[in-house]
């Protein structure tokens, strides 16, 4: 059942034990947004990879930062914002990962970015010069969806 | 709470680790953890038991990339049994079933380990 699900927001700090907290705050906007199980398991996974990166990368494993999470539902688009004051990065540097690459070189990196990108409709990065650096992920409901509903 | 746990038992000359639970960037070290050990006691081959995991993340996939080519190269491998569809689709959308196998049952994947070796 679709509900009205209003703009809201949560802030952790950069620890991995707090990525539970996140997917499920995550996974009820969207559940309540109207997407399937199958649609909300993946922008919760998103939601952890983006934030999975942020702790690893940006912040470099210091747990004394901060993460906000930002949900912005607007007609059919459920918006995800992540922002964080660490380390910017060049997404475009990015390349899809090849598995056979990963193997045995314990290399960790870009798997997330590369899911990410699978999973959601539309993933944006957004770095300016002394401003928090912003993650944006969006994942349109479909019509199936909303056909269901009525 | 418990998020994650790994339980470790022998079938014969296969390891079996069964996860439960959450797979994600706070648990993944406990699985390297097993492997490490695994690596050191001279066991390579494993089956992942996925029955009771309800989620993977990237952080996860990549402690069994870490560890597969060790594992080979001792002649052992890491087979994959008893995934949930959602679970599943995580392994899918990196390519995993071309490069591990997995099996729909733990069983099977002992069966195999002693196929290859006769």
């Amino acid at each position: 059942m679709r509900t009205q699900v209003s703009h809201r927001s949560k802030r952790i700090l950069s620890r991995t034990d707090y990525l539970i907290e996140v997917r499920e705050f995550v996974g009820e906007a969207a559940r309540a947004f109207g997407f399937s199980e199958e649609d909300t398991a993946n922008i919760v996974l998103a939601v952890d990879e983006a934030c999975t990166n942020i702790i690893k990368h940006a912040y470099q494993y210091a747990t004394d930062k901060e993460i906000e999470v930002s949900i912005l539902p607007q007609d059919r688009s459920f918006e995800i914002r992540i922002y964080d004051s660490g380390k910017s990065f060049d997404p475009s540097t990015i390349r899809q990962p090849d598995l056979k690459e990963h193997i045995g070189h314990r290399k960790r990196g870009g798997l997330g970015v590369y899911m990410m990108k699978k999973l959601m409709d539309k993933v944006e990065y957004n770095f300016h010069k002394g401003k928090r650096n912003e993650v944006r992920l969006i994942k349109y409901l479909s019509d199936a969806s909303i056909v269901a509903e009525r | 709470m418990i998020d994650f746990k790994i339980h470790q038992r022998d079938n014969e000359d296969v390891s079996v680790i069964e996860l439960k639970g959450y797979l994600d960037a706070h648990t993944a070290p406990d699985l390297e953890t097993a492997f490490q050990k695994l690596m050191t006691e001279n066991k390579f081959n494993i089956v992942v038991n996925c029955r009771d995991l309800s989620y993977i993340s990237s952080a996860g996939l990549g402690v069994f990339m870490a560890y597969v080519e060790d594992v080979r190269k001792n002649k052992g491998d890491i087979k994959l049994t008893n995934m949930t569809p959602k679970v599943y689709n995580v392994f899918d959308l990196l390519g995993f079933p071309i490069l591990y196998e997995i099996f729909k049952d733990e069983q099977e994947a002992v069966v195999r380990f002693h196929e290859t070796k006769k």
